[in-house]
């Protein structure tokens, strides 16, 4: 499985490490290349500069027909601006973007892009590790089903591999793992399924 | 009406002053307490010192009673997300985003934000009025692929003051001929090419971004 990671920070290195690890074809966009430092001597993938916002830098850095794309920069506004152009400009099917504004997080999810909260996910896990009740707000959410207009021949772009229901639930589930395991690791193997169950 | 302005800076300190004067009812969010406090030293008590990409303040705001909502921050991404969530969850009826660079235009407007104001693309539609920008211009389609093409050359063009032999012209293309005050005349390797001359080639599509540049310029616009 082919995946592309915006933003080379703690959680995006820590992931694209992982993915490379297991074997998995990962292209990681950065605009600073210094924030390639956090990726370890091994990794294998494609680590490219350039602007996860900027169709045009996306396309050259191989994005176009990815079954996964993961924008995860310290912006809440630029995650979902790239998950956006991923999903309708390069026609990637399951694309998710880290918004940590909870209201931000909820509306998205409803426009089509996986959204992962870490506000409400650490939240939940500090609860959690309270033995307190966590709050019934998600910190991963699958993108609903939602069209926009076509834009431009968004037919010709990519493999729209499977957006079927299991699809963005089983991403969830992987990447709250992944997640919980580098911004939350207090929480051990994560339960999180999109239902805020930490 | 009702108009919420998300940004202080230049765009919209002005806007909110200007529909504020012509009796609108105007609210203006800007994230930044200093910024926001000396705006509103200058044109009362109608700015909130708060980020409007954050929903909860957008409520606070008046969102969801609001006509219009204008994103005019400096940053495409947060104009952006400012007009869906005013569309979406406030569902106010006009959205207008300020776009800073042109080629987030699509996108934008593929999203569904109503008006797009991109101060970039005026400017720099003022400016080709002005200079001429001549493209390659397509004569005739020769046989195997190969067209005929014509380029005016201009002050700026790399190929004036220099000679065919100089410009070593990629492989599979050729200049034909070149007209110069309006007289054809062949090109030989040493002929210097003038501003004004209007050069004649063959070549195949491939060959074009290459004649372009040394012929004209800077690369054809996709």
């Amino acid at each position: 499985m082919k995946a592309v990671i915006v933003g080379c920070g703690r959680v995006g290195g820590l992931l694209a490490a992982a993915l490379d690890a297991s074997g998995h074809d990962v292209i990681i966009v950065d605009l600073h290349t210094r924030s390639f430092d956090r990726l370890p001597a091994t990794f294998g993938g494609e680590a490219v500069r350039g602007d996860g916002t900027d169709e045009e830098a996306l396309q050259r850095a191989g994005a176009v027909g990815a079954d996964f794309f993961l924008a995860l920069t310290e912006g809440d506004n630029r995650n979902i601006m790239a998950a956006q152009l991923a999903r309708e400009a390069l026609g990637i099917g399951t694309v998710y973007a880290k918004v940590n504004d909870p209201m931000r997080a909820q509306a998205y999810a409803e426009l089509g892009i996986g959204t992962i909260c870490r506000s409400t996910m650490m939240a939940d896990a500090l609860l959690g590790a309270m033995k307190l009740p966590v709050g019934s707000e998600p910190s991963v959410r699958a993108g609903a089903d939602h069209e926009h207009a076509p834009i431009r021949n968004a037919s010709a772009t990519g493999p729209s591999a499977a957006t079927g229901p299991s699809a963005p639930i089983a991403t969830a589930a992987a990447i709250a793992t992944a997640a919980a395991t580098g911004t939350a690791a207090a929480t051990g193997p994560s339960a999180a399924t999109g239902h805020g169950e930490v | 009406m009702f108009v919420l302005v998300v940004g202080g800076g230049k765009v919209g300190y002005y806007l909110t002053r200007e529909l504020s004067e012509s009796g609108h009812e105007v609210v203006l969010m800007e994230k930044d307490r200093g910024r926001a406090d000396q705006i509103a030293d200058e044109i009362g008590s109608i700015v909130v010192a708060k980020d409007g990409c954050e929903g909860s303040a957008l409520a606070d705001a008046g969102a969801n009673r609001a006509d219009v909502v204008a994103a005019v921050t400096g940053d495409d991404e947060d104009n952006l997300v400012i007009c869906q969530m005013a569309k979406h969850h406030f569902a106010v009826p006009k959205t207008i985003a300020r776009v800073n660079n042109p080629k987030n235009e699509p996108l934008f407007k593929h999203l569904g934000v109503d008006e797009l104001i991109s101060p970039t693309r005026m400017i720099l539609g003022s400016i080709e009025q002005d200079i001429p920008v001549h493209e390659l211009l397509h004569l005739a389609p020769l046989s195997h692929e190969f067209e005929l093409v014509e380029a005016q050359l201009t002050v700026a063009s790399p190929a004036v003051g220099r000679t065919l032999l100089q410009l070593q012209l990629p492989s599979g293309c050729s200049v034909v001929a070149l007209v110069r005050d309006e007289i054809a005349q062949a090109v030989g390797p040493e002929t210097i090419f003038r501003a004004g001359d209007k050069v004649i080639a063959a070549g195949r599509a491939e060959c074009e971004p290459a004649l372009h540049g040394m012929l004209i310029g800077a690369a054809p616009v996709a």
